[in-house]
């Protein structure tokens, strides 16, 4: 490698942020549960997993129209995620918090393998919404000829950005926002003062297997490829993501998730794909040892 | 008149033993369920097709025992130890992946029992000892053969092709012998693979928009993939949307109808890779089984099922030569195995027990795969 090529290096980077953007709608959904409930929801992949596959159900198999589909599949996805919270993760909520870590470890098995037996384990294709077109920087920029951008990147991002601006108002401006605001601070109080804390918590954990769903659709697109394994990775990915930034600000998980993405892709362009996994998880560990509160995060003194 | 009562008697001797059928009891492990369920079902098709086939005939009585090995080395050894030591079989006949073959065939070669894998194609298989053998070819030999036709002028059906890329998936042995050999034959006659033009990606692999941007600024004739079908669609598919006019090669591990689906009829049509059988082959005896196939099953048949049947009808071939059914003469039989016609080639077992014969290279269109030449070792 003699020197940098300026048209390859912005290739990468337009890859790394479509990938970014992926991890970023799930690593939202991650956020959310643990600034409210301080528990990482290792479930929460699945909920991107199924989101691919219901959605080859909901366009591919039943045929329903493409804005139909994407509603229908949002629904299914945060009822699904919903039922977990309210079989397996309520009646620990009380307990300490080993003990729901676990069995999110273990829902996470029991999704995966379940929509494994029920849709099997072979990859299937994914509906085309519309024709991704592509672009060649090359018709506006000569000198950046053969970089190319897809529409369904564009797509990506910017549904990215629209949904962590939504995210934003509701926790900001909204009603519910402000009552998972208090609960993050103090569950008890919360209580005293009349927040329904179940409904909230419900509502949480339905916005964020939604936002995962859509990741899965888009992936879907994307890649043109669900199978019942892709939550896991992902989710470790959005994780790592969640905690580059900061896990429990809603920046942060986007922030740090574009930030993983583009890394990611750098790494294969320069380095090599195999090294990809390790790096991701390498920084994941930087991250830990020397500022564990992440990117946009403010240190915590442990309260004694 | 003594003699001639002697004659007599030893005539219908014969004539009694030709009319009782030989029992022989095979048994056969595939995966059945799990990831490589798809190529467990279509081996077992044509496993059963040859038994049936041979059950009609007066010469034998092939008892069989099946076993699901799920898809993973540990099943593999358990299947293999049941159909041993419970089933007590004559013979063992599996399985598709070569790890899997690997965990098994220990046992059968500690057991004294044959064991033919009809489709593990890794060298190491046949390494374990004297009772393990296979019938198909092996990884090196697809490597070389993609290298020369890659190589051979245009004018002669090849792709003239003078520089390659290896995309190699280094999570699998697989592809990693294959691209070896790909490069040692590639490069020795004249075409030119660059020293980065090696690129590595992992199993599960969905993105790789950045490894193909590495492809695409290499401009290379050929692209050499000997990966698996899942991750292949994805990239031959994501290579179309860069404008990657180069042909990706590659070898029996692209072969499944999810190929097509994964990459999209836009992308997938005009590239090339190995495989063991071509229901096209013009071949009699190969068009003869694809017929008799279709009418049992209903579709074409795939590679893995004329292996499955191939694999069948050599074990019973080496039964009739060792004139008996015990397993250690079953054993020297099958490895003197030599010019079986078979319908995927004529098979002739090695001194190291791998089969010598030839495959053929399938060029893909739409949403299947055509005959395009076959190749002889």
């Amino acid at each position: 490698m003699s020197s940098i090529d300026p048209g390859e290096l912005l290739q990468y980077l337009i890859n790394g942020l479509a990938l970014g953007s992926i991890y970023a709608l799930i690593a939202l959904g991650y956020t959310m549960v643990y600034g409210i409930l301080k528990l990482i929801n290792f479930a929460h992949g699945e909920f991107y997993m199924a989101g691919g596959i219901f959605g080859v159900l909901a366009i591919g198999t039943l045929g329903l129209h493409p804005a139909l589909g994407v509603l229908a599949v949002l629904v299914a996805c945060g009822a699904l995620a919903m039922l977990v919270e309210r079989l397996a993760y309520r009646p620990l909520r009380n307990k300490n918090r080993i003990a729901p870590l676990i069995t999110a470890l273990g829902v996470s098995i029991v999704l995966m393998e379940g929509f494994r037996v029920v849709f099997g384990a072979q990859p299937r294709s994914f509906p085309q919404l519309f024709e991704n077109t592509v672009y060649d920087l090359g018709e506006w920029f000569p000198s950046l000829e053969g970089v190319i951008v897809q529409q369904t990147q564009i797509v990506i991002f910017l549904v990215m950005l629209v949904l962590m601006s939504a995210l934003s108002y509701i926790v900001l401006k909204t009603k519910m926002g402000r009552a998972m605001r208090a609960l993050s601070f103090d569950f008890d109080a919360s209580r005293l003062m009349g927040v329904p804390i179940d409904r909230v918590i419900a509502f949480t954990f339905f916005l964020g297997a939604s936002l995962a769903g859509i990741a899965g659709i888009l992936v879907g697109m994307y890649f043109n490829n669900v199978e019942p394994y892709m939550g896991q990775l992902a989710g470790l990915k959005a994780f790592t993501a969640a905690v580059l930034g900061g896990i429990g600000v809603i920046p942060g998980a986007v922030l740090g998730a574009l930030a993983l993405g583009v890394c990611e892709s750098l790494v294969v362009g320069y380095g090599q794909s195999s090294y990809r996994d390790a790096i991701a998880f390498g920084i994941l560990i930087l991250m830990l040892t020397t500022r564990p509160w992440g990117l946009l995060g403010k240190p915590q003194r442990e309260k004694v | 008149m003594l003699r001639r009562l002697a004659t007599l008697a030893l005539v219908s001797g014969v004539a009694l033993s030709a009319t009782a059928a030989q029992n022989i009891k095979i048994g056969v492990f595939l995966p059945m369920s799990g990831d490589q369920s798809s190529f467990g079902d279509e081996t077992m098709s044509g496993v059963k097709m040859a038994v049936e086939e041979i059950n009609a005939g007066k010469d034998f009585k092939i008892e069989l025992f099946t076993q699901d090995e799920k898809s993973n080395p540990t099943d593999s050894a358990n299947a293999v130890k049941k159909l041993i030591n419970v089933d007590k079989v004559d013979v063992v006949v599996g399985t598709v992946a070569s790890s899997n073959t690997n965990a098994a065939a220990p046992i059968a070669q500690a057991a004294k029992v044959p064991l033919m894998s009809p489709t593990s194609t890794n060298v190491k298989v046949t390494d374990v000892g004297e009772y393990v053998s296979r019938i198909c070819f092996i990884d090196d030999f697809q490597g070389s053969a993609m290298a020369k036709f890659a190589l051979k002028p245009k004018a002669e059906g090849g792709l003239g092709a003078k520089t390659a890329v290896l995309v190699i998936d280094s999570s699998s042995e697989y592809s990693k012998g294959l691209s070896a050999a790909f490069r040692e034959v590639f490069t020795k006659n004249g075409g030119k693979i660059d020293n980065d033009g090696e690129i590595f990606y992992v199993q599960k692999d969905r993105d790789f928009s950045s490894l193909l941007t590495k492809i695409k600024r290499k401009k290379p004739d050929v692209v050499f993939a000997p990966g698996y079908y899942t991750e292949i669609g994805n990239m031959i598919r994501q290579a179309h949307t860069f404008g990657i006019t180069a042909k990706f090669l590659g070898g029996d591990g692209w072969s499944a109808p999810q190929l097509f689906t994964l990459a999209g009829e836009k992308a997938i049509v005009g590239h090339y890779f190995s495989d063991h059988f071509s229901h096209e082959d013009t071949d009699p005896a190969v068009q003869d089984f694809v017929k008799r196939y279709r009418a049992k099953y209903g579709k074409d048949a795939p590679g893995m099922a004329a292996l499955g049947y191939d694999s069948i009808r050599v074990v019973i071939d080496a039964a009739k030569r060792a004139g008996k059914v015990e397993r250690t003469a079953l054993m020297k039989a099958i490895n003197s195995t030599k010019g079986f016609k078979g319908v995927t080639g004529v098979i002739t077992l090695d001194a190291k027990r791998n089969a010598n014969k030839p495959l053929v290279i399938l060029e893909t269109q739409k949403d299947r795969a055509t005959f395009k030449t076959r190749v002889n070792p």
